[in-house]
């Protein structure tokens, strides 16, 4: 049976995370990368019971808590971790190399939007035009 | 693949040694001459992909043993050839080698192969190879183009071939070509088939309307162009058609196709090759037009037009071999292939005049060289085949006369004195270049003189057709018949033609432009610009577009699939304890506020107060282990932050239109939704029990531990965890480089290299602390130096006690993580370096050590990867000792995590601290400064 608690809190962080990944600051995609990740966290407690802490011995089997859920989450609250820690340094990095942490739009795609709002064909032209035909295919020597 | 080991020590004259293996192919085909000569087949087969039914089935008769004997014998030739063509230190030559034996073993392939795939892998296998050809030398331009359009056209041609097989496979049930044309299809299935194969035979051989890539293959090395005009690659188009016209040819477009196409191709060849200057170019479009004859003649599909078309193919070959070798000689002696720059090449040169001489003969159609008795033949076959090809015999006549037009001004270019001009200079011609040409050369004229010979062996495959009243044999002579007199008119009227073009100097090279080639750049730019739309609206570049693509599919597929498939469960409890709420009550505003926050700290802060809020959830779902863990991280989550934030603009920039900021809160509130409502339904749909509950007795009798979760990590799961922590040594490593990235530039530059970690120098215990000028916080340094060690050995306690309470590696890596934070907090960097003197990269490479080695350790035990050992020891003073192999497995993921601790506040803190009291600071001021004022 659901946890009405849990969906409910699985729904605002989610939703709020995903608000801010939708940002261009990279310091508020990092936050909302870190809500979701709470947020999936708690769904995935959600797929197992409520119950005691799994340790042999302290609680039997039947009061435990399913212990499958928790060590999936365990492994996902560290690497959100190391997440956090990347993003945190990609952020400091473009704020020292470009005065701020936005994520700008990559270069070459917008050349070739650029290109195909004027209509035009790149500007290598191997392909559209022949070379002059000089056949000459005279054999080369190595510069030695 | 030894060629370019062989070429790099021997140079040119490796080419011998490379020749060997044609020649021996040669040798091994004509051992088989006499099972030829009476019909029979070669065949052998072997299993490829048995699951598919695929199989390496290879089977000769007469034609493909014909195609055989070219391929590999002017294969040798021409190697034999290159030896002396090339110069010593030829660049690519050893490429040249290896590719060239490719592709004559790819043409090999090809004529021999009894399945349609097959026949496709080498058909394309020699497009390939002869894309490297053509682009010999990847340094000029001309070269890459012509290559690259040959490799367009024909692997076009090839896909277009390759439906056209399918389509006879599938209807077939077999892609064995001796079985498929058994059960041919009919109706516009057949048609449209029938054209797609056309399309992949007449792309290769270069008729039209794909005549104009071969001229521009001219930018390839002469015997590269020998060997592709006369015995492979172009000639793979006309043996496709001459292998399935004597099953095609009564049906519909097939013949009709061939026709047309050959016959605009012989003629436009012919014309053009009559107006060139440069003589390679003249043999090029020489070989377009002979290409459309032989096409025509293959594609008729009566016996005799058989006969003379399998002729006719091996005239060319030789003849057109020879004469491109001869071209390739003469522009070496003299350096130079237009006619208005040779003169007088025969008189000094009679031998290689004398060859040329022979070869054009047989073009031509002078007795007695096979090129006269094939030609007799096919115009015999035109004049005996009723209406319609007494009708083509017109073309033929016409192409004939052109043919004799060119191959006479071609002699004349090359050799003849011209008194308007000066002898050109010319060097020797050493006896073995010539030989590769004059045996060519030789080979056709003495085909000719045994035309019954020839004819005996050519017959099986004629004889695929019916043979009429009376079957036609090859021969010399057959008295006087009106194909003689064709061949005297076409004689004549070429001869004409050739006087005309003498008389006239103004027929100087016209660039021809061939509309098809015009249709080809215009294909391509087509195909660049529509590249370019379709790339200019999909891909935005802008990540937020991206993610929200992506998000909203998530919105429209999995919640479309929520609405749909209901009926929705409607169970529920709201909480387990009212404590939930309450938790769940901090977390939604912490959450919530969190999004709309305008300053970082604040967001941050909120943030930290929605992940403890979660650490509440997991304690009182009973989850100690997960709590401990999502405390301890969101801690050192805070620390990272403000060692961050306290560089970066307090407040984020400016908020964009409201319209994207509206769109931005819809899509997450949809996300958020469809999340809930996925998570609710998942609940509601188990419906077998968790493989969890086997875990705890697992835990003790195989982990030997008490706390499942943590035997579930190092033991159950450990290869998730093993995943994990390398992960977590990636995201160091990244890290570390994006902060220390530009100073390692700087160092090789010869920069300052900051201070190492003082490892090994001994700081006495409670010193003076050493400060760096911004921190002076003296007490709290003390007393985190009396702390420090307390939490470390807690830390360890937690590493160890973990296997049987709460805690383990991670727990404890992170507090032994945190106690390093709150020395550098206290006291900078001087402090952390006193406190881990040790590389953080080291911590992470031991600990991925420790850990794999245990993995590695359990295999060598016996058991399987990351499997446990119980261990047993009885110790004096302390007892009885309890150890379980997988500890160590978690003291790896401890290292692990104390080492990524480490190197974050190596990287955001200590780091960043020095770039700040360098100057090192981007050079638009952001608003920091501002606001503190």
């Amino acid at each position: 049976m659901p946890n009405l608690v849990y969906v409910i809190v699985i729904g605002v962080l989610i939703g709020a995370g995903v608000t801010l990944l939708l940002e261009r600051t990279l310091t508020r995609v990092l936050i909302g990368v870190i809500l979701i990740g709470n947020g999936v966290n708690v769904l995935i407690l959600n797929g197992g019971t409520f119950g005691a802490a799994p340790i042999v011995g302290e609680n039997t089997t039947e009061e435990m808590s399913d212990p499958l859920p928790q060590a999936m989450i365990l492994t996902a609250i560290v690497i959100t971790l190391g997440i956090t820690a990347f993003l945190l340094a990609l952020a400091y990095r473009s704020w020292q190399l470009l005065g701020h942490d936005e994520v700008q739009d990559d270069a070459e795609d917008r050349r070739i939007i650029e290109l195909a709002e004027r209509d035009e064909s790149h500007q290598d032209d191997e392909a559209d035009e022949p070379p002059d035909p000089v056949y000459d295919d005279t054999p080369r020597k190595a510069d030695r | 693949m030894v060629a370019p080991a062989l070429v790099r020590w021997l140079g040119p004259k490796a080419l011998y040694a490379v020749a060997v293996l044609p020649a021996a192919t040669f040798a091994w085909a004509l051992s088989h001459a006499g099972a030829m000569r009476s019909g029979g087949a070669v065949s052998e087969s072997y299993p490829w992909v048995p699951q598919l039914g695929q199989e390496l089935s290879f089977r000769m008769t007469t034609f493909p043993w014909v195609m055989v004997l070219l391929v590999s014998g002017i294969g040798a030739l021409v190697l034999i050839y290159s030896a002396h063509y090339f110069s010593e230190g030829e660049i690519g030559l050893g490429r040249f080698a290896a590719v060239f034996v490719g592709f004559a073993g790819a043409m090999f392939g090809l004529v021999v192969s009894d399945d349609l795939l097959l026949l496709y892998v080498f058909w394309e296998l020699t497009s390939v190879f002869s894309y490297l050809l053509i682009g010999h030398d990847p340094a000029k331009r001309a070269s890459r183009w012509a290559a690259m359009q040959a490799l367009l056209v024909t692997t076009f041609g090839g896909l277009a071939m390759l439906v056209g097989f399918i389509m006879l496979g599938e209807h077939a049930g077999t892609y064995r070509i001796s079985e498929v044309i058994d059960q041919v299809p009919g109706g516009a299935y057949l048609v449209v088939a029938l054209v797609m194969i056309l399309l992949g035979a007449l792309s290769k051989s270069a008729v039209f309307p794909f005549s104009f890539w071969l001229p521009n293959a001219m930018a390839a090395p002469t015997p590269v162009s020998a060997y592709l005009h006369a015995a492979a690659m172009v000639k793979a188009g006309v043996f496709l058609i001459g292998m399935l016209t004597p099953v095609f040819a009564s049906d519909l477009p097939w013949q009709q196709v061939i026709w047309v196409c050959g016959s605009i191709t012989f003629l436009f060849g012919g014309w053009t090759a009559l107006r060139q200057t440069d003589l390679k170019l003249m043999l090029a479009y020489g070989t377009i037009s002979q290409l459309g004859m032989i096409s025509i003649v293959l594609g008729s599909g009566f016996r005799t037009a058989a006969l003379a078309g399998a002729a006719l193919l091996a005239g060319h070959a030789l003849f057109k071999a020879s004469l491109f070798l001869v071209v390739g000689i003469v522009d070496k002696s003299t350096g130079t292939r237009e006619i208005y720059s040779l003169s007088g090449l025969g008189a000094r040169r009679p031998a290689l005049a004398a060859v040329a001489i022979v070869a054009v003969a047989s073009m031509v159609g002078l007795p007695p060289t096979l090129g006269f008795v094939a030609k007799e033949a096919m115009l015999e076959a035109f004049w005996d085949g009723g209406a319609g090809p007494r009708a083509m015999l017109i073309v033929l006549v016409a192409g004939s006369a052109l043919t004799v037009g060119y191959g006479m001004r071609f002699l004349w270019g090359a050799f003849a004195t011209k008194p308007d001009y000066d002898d050109s200079p010319a060097e020797p011609v050493g006896f073995g270049f010539l030989a590769s040409p004059a045996l060519l050369a030789l080979a056709g004229l003495g085909a000719g003189l045994l035309a019954a010979e020839a004819d005996g062996l050519l017959a099986p495959y004629a004889d695929l057709y019916p043979a009429g009243e009376h079957a036609y044999h090859l021969a010399l002579w057959h008295g006087i018949t009106p194909a003689l007199g064709l061949s005297v008119i076409a004689l004549s009227t070429g001869f004409a033609l050739y006087l005309t073009t003498r008389r006239t100097n103004a027929w100087r090279a016209v660039k021809l432009r061939l509309t098809s080639g015009v249709v080809y750049r215009h294909a391509l730019g087509g195909l660049d610009r529509s590249a370019i739309e379709l790339t200019g609206r999909t891909q935005r570049g802008s990540l937020p577009f991206y993610l929200g693509v992506i998000l909203v599919t998530l919105v429209v597929f999995a919640g479309g699939l929520l609405v749909f498939n209901g009926p929705w469960p409607f169970q529920a409890r709201l909480f387990d304890t009212p404590l939930q709420l309450a938790a769940g009550g901090v977390i939604v505003a912490a959450a919530i506020t969190a999004a709309i926050a305008r300053r970082r700290l604040t967001a941050m802060i909120l943030t930290g107060v929605s992940g403890y809020g979660v650490a509440l959830l997991f304690i009182i779902h009973g989850a100690p282990d997960l709590a401990l863990t999502q405390f301890l991280v969101e801690t050192v989550t805070i620390v990272m932050f403000v060692l961050v934030l306290r560089r970066l603009p307090a407040r984020f920039s400016e908020r964009p239109l409201k319209k994207i900021r509206r769109l931005r809160v819809t899509i997450g509130i949809a996300v958020g939704v469809v999340a809930a409502c996925m998570s609710w339904v998942a609940v509601n749909g188990r419906q077998a029990e968790s493989i969890s509950t086997l875990f705890p007795d697992l835990a003790v009798s195989y982990g030997g531990g008490h706390n499942v979760v943590n035997v579930t990590l190092v033991d159950i799961r450990a290869w998730d965890t093993m995943g994990e922590i390398a992960v977590l040594l990636v995201a160091a490593t990244g890290v570390a480089s994006l902060i220390f990235g530009r100073d390692r530039a700087m160092h090789r530059r010869g920069g300052s290299r900051p201070a190492p970690p003082k490892t090994g120098e001994h700081v006495r215990w409670l010193a003076r602390p050493e400060t760096d000028g911004t921190h002076q916080a003296i007490i709290l340094q003390v007393v985190t130096r009396l702390l420090f060690h307390t939490i470390i050995l807690f830390s360890i306690y937690l590493l160890f006690s973990g296997h049987n309470d709460p805690g383990g590696g991670f727990a404890g890596g992170l507090v032994a993580g945190l106690a390093l934070a709150v020395r550098y907090l206290a006291g900078g960097r001087a402090e952390l370096n006193a406190a881990a003197p040790i590389d953080a990269g080291r911590l992470l490479g031991t600990g991925l050590l420790v850990a794999v080695g245990t993995g590695a350790v359990s295999m060598l035990l016996g058991g399987t990867v990351l499997q446990s050992a119980i261990l047993h020891f009885e110790l004096p003073l302390i007892g009885d000792l309890h150890f379980v192999t997988s500890a160590f497995f978690d003291i790896g993921v401890y290292l692990i995590v104390v080492g990524l601790v480490l190197d974050i506040l190596r990287s955001l803190g200590a780091e960043i601290d020095r770039h700040r009291e360098s100057g090192d600071e981007p050079e638009t001021q952001p608003t920091l400064a501002k606001e503190a004022a």
